[in-house]
């Protein structure tokens, strides 16, 4: 059943996951049966066009909805009939998000915003700090901490997010287009930063539509149509680490 | 996420609009400042009704000759004599359980003269007991007692008006000669100052003279008759028994039956008392609707900017929940924004409602009192206010889908 792992216990499992939105008197299948497994530390890219259902599944995957039928189990805990409520609970405390359009909270700090998701998991401030300001070094913003986003360029407001994402300590980082609005030079710093995360043993899953950066992934999953269209290993993967050296020796 | 935490989130939020945040607590602000500052006023105003009422005297009773009906021809009260010195002489002696004194009264208008100064007042003819009925001491001199009385003596106690018109300030006054209208006069004590009455009378406006001088030197009749009694009860609780005892005994005096009318009437301070309190009572009802009224427009602001914000914040809480917050976390996020925008409302508010009572109280020397329990009763309300009015937009935004609030642009 399950499509291919690493073999590694699955952080994410999905089996035969359907999502139906109604919209008027038309139902719209958006997922139509997807079965897969994402073994722990995998770097799993996924691709398709608009339309999919790429994006649905990324929802469900971040809990941030819930599958019409089939199961999804995140650690191996089945998430799919949780209530709002539990569901951010997990959402806090396993998955970090990193979006397209960075989501900082504007005209406040890079700390600040770090903090955020500590604040919903009762974390004493002192300690709240103290994490922030070093997943904030870990992304190379330690000398930005108190940068609102509108004084910091594009690539360090998505290094802030993902400091963001880290600081909970997710078993899971999910990021959705993190460099559609990058620059290709950006982009690439970026992917290395996800790049060195995964290679620390997080499991991270990317959602693009640009081969070029699902490249940097060690599996490709592509949709179409609400089902998985292919399901394979990248063959020549890029480094992102190489490519900034190649860029600077050039 | 903590109380704390949650309160620092919502002063933060607060105050990346403060322009938006004072126009929201504006209304607060204002309902606030009014009922703190026109309750002060009221109880004010009360606290001064109060006073003016003690210093007729406490636990008054005041006894009128009444209307008495002749071959079916009934008089208008007080136009005749019915009451006379000997009821005034039972009523002491007799009701001592319940009378504590007894001052009968007549008046008559008299020009006073003293040198060349003169000044046309009040003359009362009384006992000494008139001054325990009013409560009323002496600044200088001494009252007169049962043997100027019985002598008619010509002796006069002044008030501190007729003093001030007679006299030049400092020169003294106990000892010296005065005429009222033609008579002769000693002076042998001045009363201290009692201040305007409620219905804004003078009340130092007048000289004091033995009962019976007044009537046989000044009004010039043989006559026993009473123009009225003012008699003080033992205690505000024995007012009633004295008044029922008093309509007995006079009764009984004026051989009239249980059933009949009486001919005098009695007015008891207690309902004038009453009839302030109902006034009062009444204020404080219109400025309570008041407040009510004001303190739903304050809460209407703060609900309107608040569903304001919270649309435009949609993207802010789609993050929020996305990083784990739970639908309660963002109902109290904006409940406590909604709470500390109806707080710091309610203090500002009360700052200005204090400083609106002192400075009234200052410039038209009107008497204001400030009550605690009523700015802590309206700063409370304020913060009720608060979560009544942030309690529909913090659930809008507590019910918000997070993949849509997300998407929100």
């Amino acid at each position: 059943m399950d499509r291919s792992s690493n073999g590694n216990a699955p952080v994410v499992q999905t089996r035969e996951l359907e999502k139906i939105y109604k919209m008027g008197d038309v139902e719209v299948r958006a997922l139509r049966g997807v079965s897969l497994s994402i073994g722990g530390g995998e770097f799993v890219a996924v691709m398709g066009a608009s339309g999919s259902g790429k994006s649905t599944f990324m929802n469900l995957i971040g809990c941030l909805d819930r599958p019409t039928r089939g199961s999804y189990l995140l650690n191996g805990e089945d998430v799919g009939r949780l209530s709002r409520d539990q569901l951010a609970r997990v959402r806090g405390r396993q998955i970090g998000f990193v979006f397209q359009g960075f989501n900082l909270l504007p005209r406040t700090t890079a700390i600040e915003n770090v903090e955020l998701p500590m604040l919903y998991q009762g974390i004493p401030a002192r300690e709240r700090h103290q994490r922030s300001s070093e997943a904030l070094a870990r992304v190379g913003l330690g000398d930005r901490l108190d940068h609102t986003p509108a004084q910091l360029s594009g690539g360090q407001q998505q290094r802030v997010a993902i400091a963001r994402a880290l600081v909970n300590r997710p078993t899971l980082l999910l990021a959705d287009e993190p460099t559609g609005n990058l620059d290709s030079r950006t982009s690439v710093e970026v992917m290395g930063i996800f790049q060195e995360l995964n290679d620390q043993g997080l499991t991270v899953l990317l959602v693009t539509h640009e081969a070029d950066i699902s490249d940097h992934a060690r599996r490709v999953v592509t949709f179409k149509d609400g089902l998985v269209l292919s399901d394979s290993r990248v063959e020549r993967r890029r480094i992102a680490r190489e490519e900034l050296l190649e860029e600077a020796t050039a | 996420m903590n109380v704390l935490a949650s309160l620092r989130t919502a002063l933060r939020a607060l105050r990346k609009n403060k322009l938006r945040s004072l126009l929201a607590m504006l209304g607060i602000v204002i309902a606030v400042g009014a009922v703190v500052a026109t309750v002060s006023i009221g109880q004010g105003a009360q606290a001064k009704v109060a006073a003016q009422m003690e210093s007729l005297g406490s636990n008054l009773l005041m006894v009128l000759p009444g209307s008495v009906a002749m071959h079916g021809v009934a008089t208008g009260s007080g136009a005749t004599q019915t009451l006379n010195r000997d009821d005034a002489a039972a009523i002491e002696k007799e009701l001592t359980n319940s009378v504590a004194a007894v001052a009968p009264i007549n008046r008559t208008g008299a020009q006073i003269v003293y040198g060349d100064q003169n000044w046309f007042t009040q003359v009362q003819g009384t006992t000494a007991a008139y001054l325990q009925v009013r409560g009323w001491p002496l600044a200088q001199g001494e009252a007169f007692g049962r043997e100027e009385d019985a002598a008619a003596a010509k002796v006069c106690i002044l008030g501190k008006t007729v003093a001030d018109k007679l006299f030049v300030p400092g020169a003294p006054v106990v000892g010296e000669q005065i005429r009222v209208k033609h008579v002769p006069c000693k002076v042998i004590g001045v009363l201290a100052s009692k201040g305007q009455s409620s219905w804004g009378q003078d009340q130092d406006d007048v000289v004091l003279v033995p009962w019976s001088m007044a009537v046989r030197r000044l009004i010039g009749t043989q006559s026993d008759a009473v123009g009225q009694l003012m008699i003080s009860a033992r205690s505000p609780q024995m007012v009633d028994d004295a008044e029922r005892e008093i309509t007995a005994l006079l009764k009984q005096r004026h051989h009239l039956s249980e059933q009949a009318d009486p001919d005098f009437q009695i007015r008891n301070l207690a309902e004038m008392q009453d009839a302030a309190k109902q006034n009062t009572q009444t204020i404080a009802v219109l400025l309570g609707s008041v407040a009510l009224i004001s303190l739903v427009v304050g809460a209407i602001g703060i609900a309107n900017v608040m569903l304001v914000s919270v649309t435009e914040r949609t993207r802010e809480i789609g993050i929020r929940m996305a990083v784990g917050a739970r639908g309660r976390d963002v109902l109290f996020q904006f409940l406590t924004e909604a709470v500390v925008l109806a707080s710091v409302g309610g203090v500002i508010g009360l700052l200005i409602g204090i400083v609106t009572s002192k400075w009234m109280a200052i410039k038209f020397e009107w008497p204001t009192l400030l009550s605690p329990p009523v700015m802590l009763g309206t700063m409370l309300l304020a913060g009720f206010a608060g979560i009544v009015a942030g309690f529909y937009p913090a659930l809008r935004a507590s019910r918000l889908d997070p993949i849509d609030a997300l998407r929100f642009e």
